[in-house]
């Protein structure tokens, strides 16, 4: 719902769904996900939503991934040893233990709070991001691709992790962007004037 | 790397905006003000996160701050908290539905442990932030650590370790602790930055830093010396003594990392 909020802020228009036909539909859609991997991946097939985003996927609807909805769609993760999506290569994996930031301070897990994105090439959806702008992280487990080209953001907290993902017409972001003030308005806005040449 | 948070704290009575001294008679701001105004005001101002402590008092008035709520997270895009009078899952439920990313549970939990668990099993370790009301006393067998909980606004001591209990509502699933000094609440002279670093120390759930704020070097120490992940603001930022920016520059200039674009 404050995703729904933050969509109409941006200026553009949206629906709260959890109906396979509604997502067949769509134009765009956008995947936000809260908890644990497992059970979001039961409720999604109890729903049929598993099958309707895949051939949403295959049929080249845009699909913004948020946080967990950033994780599933891979092959598998850790949290609770789940089967995912797999709509890209690549697995989901928790924050190693003993993380320490440059001076010596020890990092907590979950990773929570803002941090910043170092872009590796230029996109669409990062269109008025500069460098200097964070992002709303709440996270213990991270994105890892099978393919290293498809990362198109880094972030680091102890470790470098994937943190924007882009492939064909999927975008993923591991932050909040409903949470992430302008700038996580600007990339809504961005993802829904992109005109994505995989449709 | 993470940054810093600055957490302006808005108590909310009766809907509108005031700030206590020392837990009593709390004196307005000026005039009280429109709390969704004031909330939009931070978000504006660069706040990393705002928390929204309802004061008010009675049961029958509930209702006032979930409209507030409601209306503040049309307005914000930043996560916010809500706190204070907090008691069961429906509370809690009503506030996030509402629009609020956490709510912070304090005496409630004190009286009830069971309900981190609950609220943690429902909706999430992350939006539960545990309130914790801190003494300095002498050291004892109850209170090894010499920080003792108190609950109610500070009214009632209740015979248990402020680090004994930290680690217990961090095994039971809090997500963070909001940590107060009630020495030090109201009183503009710094945090307890003995306590802040005593408890950070001791889990490994984020711990806000609470009470004394009066100088940037107040929020600095609690940061750095504190070991504090972020930084609770009342009265340094109501009052205008600094601004947001101003505050987030001085420790970006002493090497603390904090957001600066916005």
């Amino acid at each position: 719902m404050s995703v729904e909020r933050a969509v109409r802020k941006s200026g553009f228009d949206c629906t709260v769904t959890m109906d396979k036909d509604e997502v067949l539909r769509a134009e765009k859609i956008i995947f936000p996900g809260v908890g644990a991997a497992g059970r979001a991946m039961e409720n999604m097939k109890r729903l049929g939503l598993d099958w309707a985003m895949k051939e949403a996927f295959v049929s080249g609807t845009p699909i913004l991934g948020i946080c967990l909805g950033a994780q599933i769609i891979f092959e598998r993760s850790e949290e609770n040893r789940s089967r995912c999506l797999g709509l890209i290569e690549g697995k989901v994996k928790r924050f190693p233990p003993g993380l320490y930031s440059k001076d010596g301070q020890h990092l907590k897990v979950p990773h929570m709070g803002w941090n910043r994105v170092a872009f590796r090439r230029s996109h669409p959806i990062q269109e008025g991001i500069s460098p200097g702008d964070e992002f709303y992280f709440v996270h213990s487990y991270y994105p890892v691709p099978a393919s290293h080209d498809i990362i198109l953001g880094e972030t680091n907290y102890g470790i470098t992790f994937p943190s924007v993902i882009e492939y064909n017409n999927l975008i993923a972001v591991q932050f909040h962007l409903e949470k992430s003030g302008h700038a996580g308005l600007r990339i809504f806005q961005n993802f829904c004037q992109w005109k994505c040449g995989h449709a | 790397m993470l940054s810093k948070r600055i957490i302006p704290c808005l108590d909310v009575k009766n809907g509108r905006t005031t700030k206590g001294i020392k837990f009593r008679n709390n004196l307005d701001v000026g005039d009280p003000v429109e709390t969704v105004e004031m909330g939009k005001y931070y978000y504006g101002e660069g706040a990393d996160e705002i928390v929204f402590y309802d004061i008010t008092a009675s049961n029958e008035k509930r209702g006032i701050i979930i409209d507030i709520v409601r209306r503040v997270a049309e307005q914000i895009f930043i996560p916010f908290s809500v706190g204070g009078g907090i008691r069961t899952l429906t509370d809690m439920r009503d506030v996030l539905l509402a629009g609020a990313e956490k709510v912070s549970i304090n005496s409630a939990a004190v009286r009830n442990p069971r309900i981190i668990a609950e609220g943690a099993e429902a909706f999430g370790s992350q939006c539960i932030v545990l309130g914790i009301d801190a003494k300095r006393v002498e050291e004892s067998k109850e209170i090894p650590s010499g920080y003792e909980i108190f609950i109610d606004g500070g009214r009632f001591p209740m015979g248990i370790d402020a680090r004994k209990w930290a680690m217990e509502a961090e095994g039971l699933g809090a997500g963070e602790i909001c940590l107060n000094s009630i020495d030090m609440d109201g009183t503009k002279s710094g945090y307890d930055v003995k306590l802040t670093r005593l408890i950070s120390e001791s889990v490994n759930i984020p711990i806000i830093a609470s009470g004394g704020a009066g100088k940037i070097n107040h929020i600095y120490e609690a940061l750095t010396e504190g070991r504090a992940d972020a930084a609770l603001v009342a009265s340094i930022v109501h009052y205008s003594i600094y601004s947001i920016k101003e505050i987030k520059e001085e420790l970006d200039k002493r090497g603390v990392k904090v957001r600066l674009q916005w």
